[in-house]
């Protein structure tokens, strides 16, 4: 079985699609890119204290005639649900990836509430989600999520499943 | 509990000096009366009016003020709004993007909602929260002289900037903008982007 880059293609689609700013919450499944992103010196990547922050940067970026992308674990989709009424009621785009927890062989109990409601959350606020469950699906879902969410206007999410990412161990 | 503060300092007096000389300054506003005193001001197309997303004005003057690196953005928030978004001072300040100013219209109460008092005016210093975080230039603005001499740094200081300015709790003339969110959106992008605004 192949195991493509899949953190290198993500961060090739953001060339491509002239992402300019790209904003974060730490997590272990989004490491990699996170540093692809950091050391581009075209991208403003942006630590965030929260992920509604992420949310509403993304607002001001496209104000502004930027493309950004939030990126967040499902723990945080739940800080999100009442900045997402930004881009909802002003119809502007907002792309998140978001790596799930709480579901492929959790280990930890307290990622299970947002991990099995994350997708329900943000589908009743309004966000179109798409989700991969393999690493070969990742690419072509962020860039079809991408260009759905900025060209129309809408809120985007990719979920990133927990089997594709593997399961944290926390008895190493 | 004492109902009023003792501020002198008149909000939408204090928006529209700002203002006066904007030039080619971009205004975000935070819910509820720093949208009414941005539009007092005078409403144009480099205006963009937050009707809600509570704690998230100071996140979109980041990324606006990112994508226009050429153009101050000032931020008008309520004290309670900053509340809520304190966070976003921590990263406003590690992220120190040289053209963003917050402008805090402090009156010490969630005004909108029934006047009760808030954080501001309990003990909870807003610009020594925005020093600590690391912002350099964080004011305390309590008179005319100390806004005359807030102005220049809030839209020409070479970093970011935060104003704390403690105003009355006096009810200010209704002053009500346009609400409906894509023609905020399209007639800001527009005025920066002309006809790439719709590409």
């Amino acid at each position: 079985m192949s195991h493509p880059d899949w953190p290198q293609q993500i961060y090739e689609v953001f060339k491509s699609l002239d992402v300019r700013q790209v904003s974060y919450v730490p997590d272990a499944g989004h490491s990699a890119l996170i540093r692809l992103c950091e050391g581009d010196p075209e991208m403003h990547s942006v630590s965030l204290t929260t992920e509604e922050e992420g949310v509403a940067m993304s607002a001001g970026a496209w104000l502004g005639g930027d493309r950004a992308v939030l990126l967040l674990q499902s723990s945080g989709v739940g800080n999100c649900i009442n900045m997402l009424s930004l881009q909802h009621e002003a119809r502007m785009p907002l792309f998140m990836i978001v790596t799930m927890r709480g579901e492929w062989g959790e280990f930890n109990p307290w990622q299970i509430a947002m991990g099995k409601s994350t997708q329900a959350v943000l589908e009743d606020s309004g966000v179109y989600v798409y989700r991969a469950d393999q690493a070969e699906e990742i690419a072509v879902n962020v860039d079809a999520g991408a260009r759905f969410a900025y060209q129309t206007g809408r809120s985007v999410a990719v979920l990133i499943g927990q089997r594709v990412i593997g399961t944290k161990n926390f008895n190493k | 509990m004492k109902e009023h503060n003792t501020a002198m300092l008149n909000r939408r007096a204090v928006v529209s000096r700002l203002l006066r000389d904007r030039g080619d300054a971009l205004a975000i506003s935070s819910l509820g009366n720093p949208t009414f005193d941005l539009a007092a001001a005078g409403d144009c197309p480099r205006n963009f009016y937050l009707w809600g997303a509570m704690g998230g004005a100071v996140m979109v003057g980041l990324g606006l003020a990112q994508a226009r690196p050429t153009n101050r953005v000032i931020v008008f928030v309520g004290d309670g709004e900053m509340m809520m978004g304190l966070g976003s001072l921590a990263t406003v300040a590690v992220h120190a993007v040289p053209n963003l100013s917050v402008v805090v219209v402090d009156n010490e109460h969630y005004a909108e909602t029934g006047m009760q008092p808030a954080h501001a005016g309990r003990g909870v210093d807003i610009a020594a929260v925005a020093k600590a975080c690391g912002f350099e230039t964080a004011l305390l603005v309590r008179t005319e002289a100390e806004l005359e001499a807030a102005a220049e740094d809030i839209l020409h200081a070479p970093r970011p900037v935060l104003a704390a300015i403690k105003v009355s709790t006096a009810p200010q003339p209704t002053a009500l903008p346009p609400r409906d969110g894509p023609y905020l959106r399209s007639r800001f992008r527009e005025a920066l982007l002309g006809s790439d605004a719709h590409r």
